[in-house]
């Protein structure tokens, strides 16, 4: 009994603030559309739905409770796809290229990305908005400026239909990177590492750890899961679109600011990170289910971020 | 008959279920110095922060001048003429002197800053007080201890009838506390009341004039500093005896174990020398800004050296970063254990083990039972009072987490231990066990360098003591010859034109 008490003290009542505020939703939504929204079908579709930006979500949680960020995510997502695509076209390369070739463009990316700010000494917003740009440029002239369609069936099937005929595959990806990042956050020495240089970078130097190693990892972390998101992107839409994945990464940082990390860094919960992503998804298919216009869905999302950190704030007693 | 600028009545207060001061009825005197003495969690900052606004009262009053006031915030704490130097001083660091000292009430002119008039009423107010700091440089540029008086001129600048100071000597220097009691002798012929709050007992002999003691949130009494002694105050505060405050472990010295050969680093330090033997306590003196803790980094690798040798066991090192170091058995205790020594975003527990994760890990993987237990034990064996190891380190009392620093470092088994200022801000109980725990580990056979300001410390738990002044050695005590004269005449050496 202790122990269980113990073990969700103090830092975890923000999240479990969220968890609430998300069930609390699910139902509003539920009993407002009980023939729509609350059918099965739909729940799993959300789930399909949070599954991209859950994945981008729990690269930038490492990110960000590192006491970084990174904007760069949301055009890997769009230079990866085009990038698979490209070689996914019947009869020329087999499937492994086009999934290790996003993998290691992600990886990339996000390695020149935590080199740039571990080494180069270069604050993370302005690294990854500059590669940001960048890769986003590198998208176009990939792609000539026009999405990649003619991709093969295999292609399609790596994250298009379903594992048991019920569970969809993306679902089935995105449940699988949360359970390995969950663990390497919360039981690996890597992990408490991230959490030691967010919470005080110095300390942790002082204390042997490696600071720009750790961060060097992270950033290569968040790139290489944007990698394989734009795979699965080009897979679900059966094509690499250049302008894909357009403010990704504003979802992912929502999601996890939601879910109650500290945008400061060092703090932070895997599950909070994961409320936060399907609690968009929930909103954003709930909202379209009830017909309200996507602006207004805009105006909501919004409103959600700002009240998830009023009260998060109000939980730690800063206001 | 008696007339109190300031009258805090009954003041009761409560967090959660705990109740963190009781009944507590404090009078200050205009144009007194009135000392507020406890150990950390008596409840003396919370009284304060009640008096600036920050928390409200459950119970009591506050009157100012007799009147009756409600304090909302600080800024109405500030317009009845209270301010509050905190120990932990908020400068914004890339303004400079004169532009932090008008914070808030810029000179202006329809909303257009004058800082030319900043500057010249800044540089006035310096040059009366007779504080020699430039109100142009950045506070960036400032040492610990300027910046600690230019929250003290910005006090004065405020024409403030009630000052509360916090700690304000834990990080300056001795010639410059002596600037600091100058201004508040000052400030009291001025009629202005000052509540000085301190773990130092000599300063508030001192300059105290009356002296109130808080203890678990109970006042204790108030009285005339001449009707106190030291020794009874201690009392007062810990609620026991303390028959001998400073406790020397002696045990046999061994081997040399670490030697620093004429090691330089820049203009930070220049030819040091010494030896520290297994089961010694080698002491550093100096004054601040002499290069002790810039000594200490270099040796941990924080920094490297220009020139010299450090051996370890007679072997010659190279430390490039502290995880050198760390594998070669040193530890090193740092100054400021909120900027550098801990994670306040951490449990105990997580604190604890960092630096040993790797041992209590299997390929890469965190072992957590056996995590758990290498935290419990060190909570036991150093009495860290904490609710659970879970609890996160920002709700310690100081004292407390300082012992964790020391529970983080004492877990890699280090066999020298540097402690630079281990007992700074914390109060008298929690001393006492670190004074304690260096004894436990001079006894199994550690060696330990420890640098402090604090002369009554150094004489009592030191073998000998090396002195700098600016970066250089400028004298080596041992036991028998210890005198707080002869320390301070190495320390000021260079200012008084070399040793003759």
């Amino acid at each position: 009994m202790n122990s269980i008490k113990n073990r969700f003290e103090v830092s975890s009542l923000r999240e479990i603030g969220i968890i609430i505020a998300f069930f609390v939703i699910l139902i509003i939504l539920m009993i407002l559309s009980p023939n729509a929204f609350a059918k099965p079908a739909n729940l799993v579709n959300i789930l399909k739905q949070a599954s991209i930006n859950g994945i981008l979500a729990m690269g930038m949680m490492f990110v960000i409770i590192s006491g970084g960020i990174d904007l760069s995510v949301g055009s890997i997502v769009a230079l990866a796809g085009v990038v698979a695509a490209t070689f996914a076209h019947p009869n020329e390369y087999p499937l492994i290229v086009s999934i290790v070739l996003s993998a290691v463009i992600g990886a990339g990316v996000g390695l020149f990305n935590g080199i740039s700010v571990a080494y180069g000494n270069i604050p993370p917003f302005i690294v990854t908005l500059g590669t940001m740009t960048i890769v986003r440029g590198m998208a176009l002239i990939a792609a000539n400026g026009q999405p990649v369609f003619n991709v093969t069936k295999a292609f399609e099937g790596i994250a298009g239909g379903f594992v048991f005929d019920v569970v969809p595959r993306l679902v089935v990806y995105f449940v699988v990177i949360a359970i390995i990042c969950a663990f390497i956050i919360t039981r690996t020495v890597f992990g408490r590492r991230v959490y030691a240089i967010g919470g005080n970078e110095t300390a942790a130097r002082v204390s042997g750890i490696n600071v720009n190693r750790i961060k060097v990892a992270v950033y290569t972390l968040s790139g290489f899961l944007a990698g394989l998101s734009g795979l699965l992107l080009a897979s679900r839409l059966i094509s690499g679109n250049p302008t894909s994945g357009q403010s990704y990464e504003l979802d992912a940082i929502a999601a996890v600011i939601i879910g109650g990390v500290s945008m400061s860094g060092g703090a932070g919960k895997w599950y909070g990170t994961i409320i936060g992503a399907l609690l968009i998804a929930v909103i954003g298919n709930g909202l379209d289910i009830l017909n309200v216009s996507s602006h207004f869905q805009l105006i909501i999302k919004g409103s959600i971020i700002i009240v998830a950190v009023l009260l998060d704030m109000k939980g730690k007693g800063k206001i | 008959m008696d007339d109190f600028i300031l009258e805090m009545n009954n003041i009761s207060k409560s967090f959660a279920k705990v109740r963190v001061l009781n009944d507590i009825t404090f009078k200050v005197k205009p144009g007194e110095v009135h000392a507020l003495v406890g150990e950390n969690g008596a409840g003396k900052s919370t009284l304060m922060k009640i008096l600036m606004g920050i928390h409200s009262p459950d119970n009591g009053e506050i009157l100012i001048s007799g009147h009756k006031t409600q304090i909302k915030n600080p800024r109405e704490a500030l317009a009845y003429g209270i301010s509050m130097i905190h120990q932990e001083l908020n400068p914004i660091m890339d303004m400079e002197v004169s532009e932090n000292i008008f914070l808030g009430r810029e000179i202006h002119k329809n909303g257009l800053v004058n800082i030319r008039e900043e500057r010249n009423q800044a540089e006035s107010l310096f040059k009366e007080i007779g504080i020699n700091i430039n109100p142009r440089t950045l506070m960036r540029n400032l040492s610990v201890a300027q910046i600690q008086l230019v929250e003290i001129v910005k006090a004065i600048s405020l024409s403030s009838r009630v000052i509360v100071m916090d700690e304000p000597t834990s990080a300056i220097t001795q010639k410059e506390v002596k600037t600091l009691f100058e201004q508040i002798d000052r400030l009291r012929k001025q009629n202005v009341a000052i509540i000085y709050i301190s773990h130092k007992m000599d300063e508030i002999f001192q300059i105290a004039d009356r002296i109130s003691v808080l203890r678990d949130g109970e006042l204790i009494g108030t009285f005339p500093v001449t009707d106190v002694n030291n020794d009874q105050l201690i009392k007062m505060m810990v609620g026991r005896e303390i028959k001998e405050f400073i406790p020397k472990t002696v045990v046999p010295v061994g081997e040399v174990i670490l030697e620093v050969d004429n090691l330089s680093r820049g203009k930070h330090f220049q030819n040091v020398s010494f030896k520290l033997h297994a089961g010694e306590i080698l002491g550093i003196a100096g004054l601040v800004g002499a290069g002790r803790s810039e000594l200490a980094e270099a040796i941990f690798g924080i920094t490297q050296p220009t020139n010299g040798v450090i051996r370890i066991n007679g072997i010659p090192v190279n430390h490039q970063n502290p995880k050198h170091a760390i594998r070669n058995k040193i530890a090193l205790i740092t100054e400021d254990r909120k900027q550098t020594g801990l994670n306040l975003k951490f449990s105990v527990k997580d604190n604890i083990t960092i630096v040993s994760l790797d041992e209590l890990s299997r390929m890469g993987i965190i072992n957590d039972t056996q995590e758990r237990k290498a935290a419990d034990d060190f909570i036991h064996n150093l009495s860290i009072k904490t609710t659970s190891r879970n609890t996160l380190l920002a709700n310690l009392s100081g004292g407390n987490q300082q012992k964790v620093v020391l529970a983080k470092w004492l877990l890699t088994t280090p066999e020298i231990i540097i402690l630079d200022e281990p007992t700074r801000g914390i109060d008298v109980g929690a001393k006492r066990d670190i004074y304690l725990l260096i004894g436990e580990m001079v006894k199994t056979g550690k060696a330990v360098l420890m640098i402090s300001s604090e002369i009554p410390e150094i004489m009592g738990l030191s073998d000998r003591i090396i002195v700098l002044a600016e970066g250089e050695k400028t004298g080596e005590i041992s036991r028998q010859d210890f005198s707080q004269e002869l320390i301070m005449r190495y320390a000021s050496a260079f200012n008084n034109g070399g040793i003759q």
